[in-house]
């Protein structure tokens, strides 16, 4: 009986197809943006975890200023003092539970070698922070104990680095003149590839702490403290350890606000994930208002057929239909014809999910339960909105719909 | 005329309207009609005529009186019993013959067997036992647009049969059909009442057409003005 009424809905589909498709157009439209907006949306999520995490994971940077409203920048206040070495040394002696901390100062400074050019992110640092970042070598080596100490003129460089001077070759023992210092290259750092924000990781030369702050800084500050947690350890929980021992040698009373800000990646993390995700819900949501409109489509052509085929109805309840039997062959005319339209608006929204995460980079994330609440919703309008149209139909007179010409 | 009573009106009225505009379509009617006759009702329009007949075939209720079609109280059932009703017991034919435009002829006479919920291959022997009943072997992959009228008025009637009824409600069944059709479709309904037993109502306002019914029931202003028997109108 059911197969039955499929087949017959089929057919009335097909015996209209320019309406049938006009129709379809509205769910087809509605499923294609929802579809599209809530693919594209999970893969910028994706996107996003996989940016922050290139910046390290478990990762807590310390820098210099007060700590700004929630979730905002830190931004550096010129009065207050910024962090030094023995802020470094005290978090080295007293803290527990942290895998690497490691000191960085940073600058855009120019880089050359030989008559290439290129402004580069110069980093003071130690050779902790490879640790800390989760950053790899590809060749080479980093820096040694000594050459940390001293201040030696060594570095290791970037991916973009090494193609804008050596192309594919083999960059190791070159020199290079960083600001006004030279610098032998030791290693070739793994390469990161952008941000999420359009910032190139790759174009990076490292450099001992003590070499940058004495030939391009000019001074002892350190601009971060990058602290890496252990696999045992929260960042949550390491934070206000953090805060304790930089109060300590700081010597800032607990009753002060504190003149440092210590920003938990993790929790930007969370934060941007859960940004995009309501972002998306929020697009899937607009999106899904047209959804409701491509309904009324529905349930207007759904009241167009009832009426045009009164006589059909008339017809069948005298031969003896159910009130049931003629509303369940509009239902299912009415459910095939909108599941018909979410199944196009699936390929085409896919389709385009697809297209937008090649020009986007984003990784191209579909979800089956994002397509089969598709399937499964426009299924559900075609019922809802089918069952008044079907109920009228339902409901005829069959002496009246006999009569109908 | 030992036959068990069929169909039994019992003062039956049937009322449109309110007040002043109200219009007794039927006026209390007494009617009994038994298995296996052939009934012709005849009348101008505005007789009551077709009401009698919608209420016969169980497409209507009477506002008043009693309406029993095989001992049930058919006029107090509710429109999904009476649907059941049609569909075990009636077969309509009607003048415009009233098949499903884009279906076959099979197709059309399968419908009632689908309400039934027969199955497919015993919904499509029946039907093709059906249309060799009426005389249109071979025609059974046409649509109507294919037929003649003749011949949609034959898968009409195949239509009404196929689900065995015991009446078969014809409203002007030859209406749209020139002569020699009239005759064909009259031939075979009297073939059918004769050897099948099924018992016939048939609505026409054609003397010649009403002449082929074993008994004329005449109609006019909501009344029953002559209730005539062929055997009498011989003797």
């Amino acid at each position: 009986m059911i197969w039955e009424t499929v087949r017959l809905s089929l057919r009335s589909i097909r015996r209209n197809v320019l309406r049938s498709f006009l129709t379809l157009l509205g769910i087809v439209i509605g499923v294609a943006a929802v579809i599209a907006m809530l693919t594209i949306g999970s893969g910028t999520t994706e996107k996003v975890k996989a940016d922050i995490s290139k910046l390290g994971s478990n990762l807590l940077v310390v820098r210099a200023g007060r700590p700004a409203g929630p979730g905002g920048p830190g931004g550096l206040d010129q009065a207050v003092r910024p962090l030094a070495e023995k802020d470094v040394a005290a978090l080295v002696a007293h803290l527990s539970g942290a895998r690497a901390i490691s000191p960085a100062s940073q600058k855009q400074v120019r880089v050359i070698f030989g008559t290439e050019s290129l402004t580069s992110g110069v980093t003071g640092t130690d050779s902790a922070y490879l640790d800390a970042r989760d950053w790899k070598l590809v060749s080479g080596r980093p820096f040694s104990d000594s050459e940390t100490r001293a201040g030696t003129g060594v570095c290791l460089i970037g991916e973009t680095v090494r193609q804008q001077f050596f192309g594919a070759g083999d960059p190791e023992g070159e020199i290079i003149r960083v600001n006004r210092t030279s610098c032998k290259i030791i290693g070739l750092l793994e390469p990161k590839g952008y941000t999420g924000f359009g910032q190139d990781q790759d174009n990076v030369v490292l450099m001992p702490l003590h070499a940058y702050q004495r030939r391009i800084a000019g001074n002892r500050d350190i601009d971060n403290i990058y602290i890496a947690a252990d696999d045992r350890t929260p960042t949550t929980e390491l934070q206000p350890r953090v805060e304790d021992i930089l109060r300590d040698t700081r010597r800032i009373t607990p009753d002060r606000d504190p003149d440092f800000a210590i920003r938990d990646m993790t929790q930007i993390a969370d934060a941007m994930t859960s940004a995009t995700t309501t972002m998306t819900g929020m697009l899937g949501a607009v999106a899904g208002v047209s959804l409701l409109v491509g309904g009324i489509g529905i349930m207007n052509i759904m009241l167009v057929s009832v009426t045009e085929r009164t006589r059909e109805i008339g017809i069948r309840l005298a031969i003896g239909a159910h009130e049931k039997h003629i509303l369940i062959q509009f239902l299912v005319e009415a459910t095939v014809l909108s599941l018909l339209g979410g199944i196009i608006g699936i390929l085409i929204g896919l389709s385009l999910a697809g297209l937008a995460s090649m020009a986007l980079t984003i990784p191209f994330a579909p979800s089956p339960a994002v397509v089969l609440l598709a399937v499964g919703f426009s299924a559900l309008i075609g019922m809802v909105f089918g069952f008044f149209p079907a109920l009228r139909g339902a409901r005829l007179d069959p002496i009246d719909a006999l009569r109908h010409e | 005329m030992s036959a068990p009573l069929l169909i039994t009106f019992d003062k039956v009225w049937k009322s449109y309207g309110e007040g002043e505009a109200r219009v007794h379509a039927l006026a209390g009617v007494d009617l009994a009609i038994r298995r296996s006759e052939f009934v012709a009702i005849m009348g101008p329009s505005g007789s009551g005529k077709s009401t009698a007949m919608n209420i016969i075939g169980c497409l209507d209720t009477p506002t008043a009186g009693t309406y029993s079609f095989m001992g049930v109280d058919a006029g107090r059932l509710d429109r999904n019993r009476r649907a059941l009703l049609r569909n075990l017991y009636v077969g309509f034919v009607f003048q415009g013959y009233n098949l499903l435009p884009r279906s076959t002829a099979a197709e059309n006479v399968e419908l009632p067997l689908i309400y039934r919920g027969v199955a497919a291959r015993e919904r499509r022997e029946l039907a093709m036992q059906a249309l060799a009943q009426v005389g249109l072997v071979g025609r059974e992959h046409h649509t109507p647009a294919e037929l003649s009228g003749g011949q949609q008025q034959r898968v009409a009637i195949a239509r009404a049969i196929v689900t065995r009824p015991t009446l078969l409600v014809a409203d002007e069944p030859t209406g749209n059909l020139d002569t020699a059709r009239t005759h064909e479709i009259m031939e075979l309904l009297t073939t059918l009442n004769a050897e099948l037993g099924l018992s016939i109502v048939m609505v026409t306002h054609e003397a010649d057409v009403a002449d082929y019914a074993g008994r004329i029931v005449r109609f006019l202003d909501g009344h029953v003005a002559s209730d005539t028997l062929k055997a009498e109108e011989a003797a």
